[in-house]
């Protein structure tokens, strides 16, 4: 990554704040910023984190709870379910609209899928949730969606 | 006369049919480059020489023809295709921009109604979240451009993965990606021969950006793997109307490029595209010249059967 200066530096912790976002999207329940951080890539330090969601959740992006001495966050859901009930009728229909929005992939066919699947088989990642998920050198649980929900 | 004409409508052709089996063999940059190129030229030069024929037709009108001074019998005698012929180059042409404006159009509408939804979504630095269960990602252009994510994708998609996901879309938006798949979209409205190039230019734009993500995480396989686990929960969760794709295996060809080591630059097929591409310009600007002549021609034919004319068209010649 390059941070020359201010400005790379800024978009740093904006593309930071995505991941965090990211993390939180992808789990269940509501996590502490310790849980949080356990699942980034990387070694951020706690505090760092805590910042992270705390200006999020000033945002209005996430909700928090009490949790102990801490809180524990998870994503403000309503807006992002209307709106996704609407994006999805704009990408569904017609072929073209795939063309409009660069997405990420396309369609399979069923010969296509039997082929990811042998490729994505014959490079480290026989499973649905496997090793080659994890990041680089850090310790991070396999299967976010089951990590445990704080008790509220 | 033929010939002249002939050659913009052939070269073209040429070089729609060849300029994705050249670009095949570019690495994705180029790719794109060249394929945006040749696509401008080859429509250009496709539409300019239907103009050109409609008018050789349009002109033989009488009305017209007096309009312009120009000598009915001589066009005819001269013809370089049928009435018939030039009515047909009229309609093709007529039809061809039509559809590029309705490409454009549409083009602009899907733009702004993803933009106008995606206004209100939970952002976070350049990431949106779309709360949806069928994994979904695109990056959304405009000031500034959003990396879209739905939570059906931040599931089966986890971190380097994730980090290299984020970064081929942050390619898209920093290269300015969608302007290519615009310039791709109208080329193929304006002639149907440039489809198959507007194919593999949207192809090579996401090779593109994912060779972009694979340098940026670091980790080519990694890529690979975002591009195919994402493509598989899309197939294992299907929406409620799953389209069948029409192109054939883009995420497979993507996935052996990026477990492959990185492409290497090629000239060659970088030069061939150039010279045919700058061959349609050259052919185009011919039939434009021969064009000019014959209707200079006919006009002098004109003002030596109606010697009455000559004063009023004197100041043009």
């Amino acid at each position: 990554m390059t941070e020359r200066q201010a400005p790379g530096r800024r978009r740093a912790a904006g593309q930071l704040e995505g991941v965090v976002l990211a993390v939180l999207w992808a789990a269940g329940g509501p996590l502490t910023a310790s849980q949080v951080n356990a699942l980034l890539p990387g070694d951020l330090a706690y505090t760092t984190v805590v910042t992270i969601l705390s200006r999020l959740h000033d945002k209005g992006v996430l909700r928090r709870e009490r949790v102990g001495r801490g809180y524990a966050y998870a994503p403000v859901r309503d807006e992002a379910a209307h709106t996704a009930s609407q994006m999805h009728s704009l990408l569904q229909r017609g072929s073209d609209r795939g063309a409009v929005l660069a997405r990420f992939v396309s369609d399979l066919t069923d010969e296509d899928e039997e082929l990811v699947q042998r490729l994505l088989a014959a490079h480290g990642d026989p499973g649905h949730h496997a090793p080659g998920r994890r990041p680089r050198g850090h310790h991070t649980p396999d299967h976010i969606d089951g990590h445990s929900t704080p008790k509220g | 006369m033929g010939p002249s004409f002939l050659a913009p409508l052939i070269v073209s052709g040429t070089l729609a049919l060849t300029a994705p089996r050249l670009a095949a063999r570019l690495a994705p940059r180029p790719a794109a480059w060249a394929l945006a190129t040749a696509g401008a030229s080859a429509a250009t030069t496709w539409l300019g020489a239907l103009a050109l024929l409609a008018f050789t037709g349009f002109g033989q009108i009488r009305a017209v023809a007096d309009r312009g001074l120009w000598s009915v019998w001589y066009l005819r005698s001269q013809e370089p295709v049928s009435r018939l012929g030039a009515g047909l180059c009229g309609l093709l042409l007529l039809l061809g921009v039509a559809l590029v404006l309705r490409a454009s159009w549409r083009r602009g509408r899907v733009l702004l109604r993803a933009r106008h939804r995606c206004r209100t979504l939970p952002v976070s630095g350049d990431l949106a979240v779309l709360d949806d269960p069928v994994p979904e990602a695109f990056a959304l252009p405009g000031a500034p451009g959003r990396v879209v994510v739905s939570t059906g994708m931040l599931r089966v998609v986890a971190g380097v993965e994730l980090a290299a996901l984020m970064a081929h879309e942050r390619a898209h938006l920093r290269h300015r990606h969608h302007r290519f798949l615009l310039a791709y979209q109208l080329c193929a409205a304006a002639c149907p021969l440039l489809r198959p190039l507007a194919r593999e230019g949207a192809f090579a734009v996401e090779r593109w950006a994912d060779e972009e993500g694979a340098r940026a995480v670091g980790d080519r396989a990694a890529m690979a793997r975002a591009v195919g686990r994402a493509a598989l929960a899309r197939k294992t969760d299907p929406g409620p109307e799953v389209l069948p794709a029409a192109t054939g295996g883009p995420v497979p060809r993507r996935m052996r490029a990026l477990l492959a080591p990185p492409p290497a630059t090629r000239r060659a097929p970088l030069a061939a595209a150039a010279t045919l591409a700058l061959g349609c310009l050259v052919s185009l600007g011919f039939a434009v010249h021969t064009t000019d002549d014959l209707f200079r021609a006919a006009r002098h034919a004109y003002v030596q059967r109606h010697p009455g004319a000559a004063g009023a068209d004197g100041g043009h010649d």
